[in-house]
C-alpha cells in the first residue's frame, strides 16, 4: 500500500468517525441536556453508534484501515434498525399498540430536531458511516 | 472452521438461553398477574366506578384507564366493538389509572361529566382530542375542559370545587386498587376476573369471546 492510499482511507475513516462522534454527541444532548428520553428502538440504534464512535477513533489513531471489519457490521445494525425506526414513524409500517407506563413511545410526534425527524438523521448518520467504511474496504483491497 | 464453528454454536445457545429465559418471565408474570387478580378480587369493580353497556352483563371486562394514554385512546375503538358485537354479555367498567402528569384533571372532566349524564360523550371527545390536549409533560387542561364543555359538558368554578371530594375518593380508591392488582401500565384489562396478559385488540376480543361463550353455555 502507498503512502498516497493511507492517507485516502485515514481521511475516510476519520469521514466515518467524526459522523459517529457527532451523532453520539448529538443524542447525548438531546437525551441528557434536553432530557428527552430515548424510546427503545432509540436504545439500539446507539448501542451501535456508541462504540462505532470509538472503534473509529481508535482506528484513525492507528492509521489502520483494516478497523472497517470491525466497524462496518455495527454500521449495518445500526443502518437496518434506524431505517426500520424511520419506516415506523412515517407511518409506513404500523406500531403494535404499546401500553403506556413503559417509555416513551416510538412514533411519538415530538420525536424530531429542528423540525427534522430524528429517525431520519439516524438513518442519514449510519448510512454515511458506512457508505465511507464500504469506500475504505474497497481501497483496501484494490 | 472449528473455531467457526464454536462461535455459531454459542451465539445458538446464547439465543436458546434468551427465549428460554423470556417463556419463563412470562409465564411466571401471567401466574402471578392471576394469583393477584384472585386475592383482591374486589378491587376490580368497584360500586363507583363507570360502566359502560348492559349493567347486568354475565361478561364485565375492567378497564384500568388513563385518559392521557395513547396506548388506551388506541384501545379505545376495539373496545367499542367488542360492546357493539356483545350488547347483551359484555358490560365495560373503567378504573382510572391516571399515570400521566394532567390525568387527574382529566378525571375531574369525566367524573363531572358522569355527575351530568354525559360521561360516554366527554369521555368520546376527549379520547378523540386527545393529541391536541394530552402533550406528555405539557398537558394542556384549558383545551380539555373546553373540548368536554363542546361535547355537552356543564362547567364552572362552582360546580369544579362541588365535584373535587368525590373526585379525589375516587381517585384515592382506584390508586389503592391499582397497587393491590400489581397494575404498572395502561391500559390493563380483565376479563370476568382474568388478566389480559398479552396486550392487544385481538387478544382481548378473543379472551371476551371465550368468556361470553362459557355464559351462553351456562344453564
Amino acid at each position: 500500500m502507498n503512502t498516497a492510499s493511507t492517507s485516502d482511507t485515514w481521511t475516510l475513516l476519520f469521514g466515518a468517525w467524526l459522523i459517529a462522534f457527532a451523532s453520539s454527541l448529538a443524542v447525548l444532548f438531546i437525551g441528557e441536556v434536553m432530557g428527552q428520553a430515548p424510546c427503545n428502538l432509540c436504545w439500539f440504534q446507539r448501542a451501535c453508534m456508541f462504540p462505532l464512535a470509538i472503534v473509529l477513533a481508535v482506528a484513525c489513531l492507528r492509521q489502520d484501515a483494516g478497523a472497517w471489519r470491525y466497524a462496518l457490521p455495527l454500521a449495518a445494525a445500526g443502518w437496518a434498525i434506524s431505517l426500520f425506526h424511520t419506516l415506523i414513524y412515517a407511518g409506513a409500517i404500523p406500531q403494535s399498540i404499546q401500553p403506556c407506563g413503559q417509555g416513551p413511545s416510538c412514533s411519538s410526534a415530538d420525536m424530531t430536531i429542528l423540525s427534522v425527524p430524528l429517525p431520519l438523521l439516524s438513518v442519514l448518520a449510519f448510512s454515511g458511516i458506512a457508505a465511507l467504511l464500504l469506500i475504505v474496504r474497497r481501497k483496501t483491497r484494490a | 472452521m472449528t473455531r467457526r464453528l464454536i462461535i455459531i454454536l454459542t451465539a445458538l445457545a446464547a439465543i436458546a438461553a434468551f427465549a428460554v429465559g423470556t417463556w419463563l418471565y412470562q409465564r411466571q408474570t401471567t401466574v402471578h398477574a392471576s394469583t393477584l387478580a384472585v386475592a383482591n378480587a374486589d378491587a376490580l369493580v368497584r360500586i363507583h366506578a363507570p360502566v359502560m353497556g348492559a349493567a347486568n352483563a354475565p361478561v364485565t371486562i375492567v378497564e384500568f384507564f388513563d385518559p392521557s394514554c395513547e396506548a388506551c385512546r388506541a384501545f379505545y375503538p376495539h373496545v367499542k366493538k367488542i360492546l357493539a358485537d356483545y350488547p347483551r354479555d359484555v358490560r365495560l367498567v373503567i378504573r382510572y389509572a391516571p399515570f400521566h402528569q394532567g390525568s387527574d384533571d382529566a378525571v375531574a372532566i369525566l367524573e363531572l361529566a358522569r355527575s351530568q349524564g354525559r360521561f360516554e360523550p366527554v369521555l368520546e371527545a376527549l379520547v378523540a382530542r386527545q393529541p391536541e390536549w394530552a402533550a406528555h409533560g405539557s398537558p394542556n387542561l384549558t383545551l380539555a375542559w373546553s373540548i368536554a364543555g363542546a361535547a355537552g359538558l356543564q362547567y364552572d368554578r362552582a360546580k369544579v370545587d362541588a365535584i373535587t371530594p368525590r373526585v379525589i375518593g375516587v381517585l384515592k380508591q382506584d390508586m389503592e386498587d391499582v397497587k393491590a392488582l400489581g397494575i404498572s401500565k395502561t391500559p390493563s384489562f380483565f376479563v370476568n376476573g382474568k388478566p389480559l396478559t398479552i396486550i392487544g385488540p385481538d387478544a382481548l376480543y378473543q379472551l371476551v369471546k371465550g368468556e361470553v361463550e362459557i355464559a351462553r353455555n351456562k344453564p
